[in-house]
């Protein structure tokens, strides 16, 4: 598989480390969060067949974050963003 | 008909005509006690466990495509019982000893050769580690002994002791682990089930739940409603997606193991043999191939094939304990879709949902628990108590802090 990584262009997969769905960016705040939301974010995934989008980090790269948008019927990449950009879309300071 | 040499004998004299299917294709019928979806091994062995052990026999076996297309037949074959963790080990343990009495139990040559298992150790620390491994092993009525250099040099002349980076120091050796031919175990189980009254159900895909008032009564298959008084889900790699019609959310993600045979060789290694430094296992099949794999690929996918970058890494393991298979021509590859769970350890539950069950989450390792994963889930659904092995394997066991992580990793599937 290749990533076509927003900043550096192509990478080889083999580059990269993988840490799972995307929604992990929306962790809930753990001073507020039911013990109930807690467990469902740590513990439970969509596991989706077909489009997925989930985060990737550049190990042997540049160290980014990335969101891959990728389909896991056929290993298809069809978007990658940086995680940053992501994240501050959905409101996080950081 | 009953396998025996002397049926061989009759039949060769007479010939060969004789033989009938190993068993039925039967119509779905309209209702059972017991539906079980997934015929891969697990199922299969649920099913035979059912009619032998508890007299549930109105069962049948629901599958998507034919009988060992899953990872039953996709596996590489190895057993063994050499867990730590006390929600697992004696689990494993059970299911070793089932593997023992297999054959004659269900009456069909499965090839259990317990051959051993070498789990090589390339450190003090890792020796530290696997001595405290064996003492739980034997703890649970487990073999395990600790071996030195000299001892592997006996059953393996060709390792690469001296290796500067991963020198072998010794080994923990399991003799009673070994391979199992892996359609065989399917058929077998699929064998046995059918002739107490088991319909096996194929080409069937299971689309949908039968759902009365929040329970289940029942599914939807590709032929039609089928309805039981109890579903029990046995899907392996497919887990979130069956259960997803049920409105479920898993503590799974799907990962493909890809697994490699070399062309046929001379006998030339006994066992099983780990590499302790990196992943690598290889063991050597009757026909002389050289079955090996290494990790995971390590991201989602529901595609049966891997990538590149694993079939190197495999390699590079292989090359860096026993540099003679670098002369070995890979014959054969291919990939199998597993559930790899938040600790690396499986669920045989009942849901919330009632009437439905889940045996799921065996990650790479759920061939060897064949035999007693069938069992336990079998004694859930008969009995709706967990066996005595299986009471760790419950679904909110990390709601209660109760996780069965074995690596020590955490909630990310693809580092188990
Ligand atoms: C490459 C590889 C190597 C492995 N090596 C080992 C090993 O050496 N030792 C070990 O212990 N374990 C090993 N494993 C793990 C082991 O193979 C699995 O954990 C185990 O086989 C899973 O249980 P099963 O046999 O029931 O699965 P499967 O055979 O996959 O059975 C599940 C069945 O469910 C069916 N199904 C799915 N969806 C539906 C539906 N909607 N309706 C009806 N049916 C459906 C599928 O078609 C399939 O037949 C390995 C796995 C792989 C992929």
């Amino acid at each position: 598989m290749i990533i076509d990584h927003p900043l550096l262009g192509p990478r080889d997969a083999a580059e990269f480390v993988v840490k799972g769905d995307a929604s992990l960016i929306g962790r809930p705040d753990g001073m507020t969060a039911s013990p109930e939301d807690m467990h469902d974010y740590m513990y439970l995934r969509d596991n989706t067949a077909g489009e997925h989008r989930e985060l990737w980090y550049h190990e042997q790269g540049d160290r980014s974050w990335l969101v891959v948008t990728r389909n896991t019927l056929t290993h298809e990449v069809t978007k990658v963003e940086l995680a940053r950009d992501v994240a501050r879309a959905q409101g996080r300071s950081r | 008909m009953r396998y025996s040499a002397l049926q061989i004998l009759k039949e060769g004299l007479t010939g060969n005509k004789g033989w009938i299917p190993a068993w039925r294709e039967p119509e779905p019928k309209a209702e059972y006690d017991i539906v079980i979806v997934g015929g891969g091994g697990h199922g299969l062995a649920t099913a035979y466990y059912l009619a032998k052990e508890f007299g549930v026999t109105n069962v049948a076996v629901v599958e998507k495509g034919w009988l060992g297309s899953g990872n039953i037949g996709r596996n590489t074959t190895i057993i063994r019982s050499n867990y730590l963790l006390e929600g697992n080990q004696p689990f494993y343990e059970f299911s070793l000893k089932l593997w023992e009495g297999l054959e004659q139990d269900f009456n069909y040559n499965a090839m259990v050769s317990q051959r051993g298992i070498l789990n090589l150790i390339h450190s003090d620390p890792q020796r530290d580690a696997f001595v405290r491994r064996g003492n739980a092993m034997r703890l649970s009525g487990a073999d395990a002994e600790i071996l030195g250099p000299d001892e592997i040099r006996k059953m393996c002349p060709y390792l690469d002791y001296d290796n500067a980076r991963f020198p072998i120091q010794g080994a923990i050796w399991q003799p009673r682990g070994g391979t199992v031919r892996h359609d065989a175990v399917a058929w077998g189980y699929a064998r046995g089930a059918d002739c107490r009254g088991v319909d096996i159900l194929q080409n069937c895909e299971v689309i949908g739940f039968v759902m009365e008032k929040g329970s289940c009564h029942g599914v939807e298959t590709a032929k039609g409603t089928i309805r039981a008084k109890k579903v029990a889900v046995c899907v392996a790699g497919s887990s979130s997606r069956v259960m997803e019609k049920a409105g479920m959310r898993l503590p799974i993600e799907s990962h493909v193991l890809q697994a490699f045979v070399s062309e046929g060789l001379k006998p030339t290694i006994p066992g099983v043999i780990t590499f302790g430094a990196g992943h690598f296992y290889v063991s050597q099949s009757d026909k002389g191939g050289l079955v090996f794999g290494g990790d995971i690929d390590g991201y989602n996918t529901y595609a049966q094939r891997g990538n590149l970058p694993v079939v190197e890494d495999v390699c590079e393991g292989g090359m860096a304990i026993m540099p003679m298979i670098g002369r070995a021509r890979l014959l054969r590859m291919w990939g199998g879709v597993m559930d790899m769970s938040m600790d690396g350890s499986p669920f045989i539950d009942k849901t919330h949902i009632d009437g439905l069950y889940l045996n799921a989450g065996w990650c790479y390792g759920g061939f060897k628990a064949t035999p007693a994963s069938g069992f336990c889930y079998a004694h859930l659904l008969a009995t709706d108590r967990p066996h005595e092995t299986a009471t760790a394997y419950r679904l909110d066991r990390f709601r209660r802090g109760a996780p069965i992580d074995e690596k020590g990793h955490g909630a990310q599937p693809n580092l188990h």
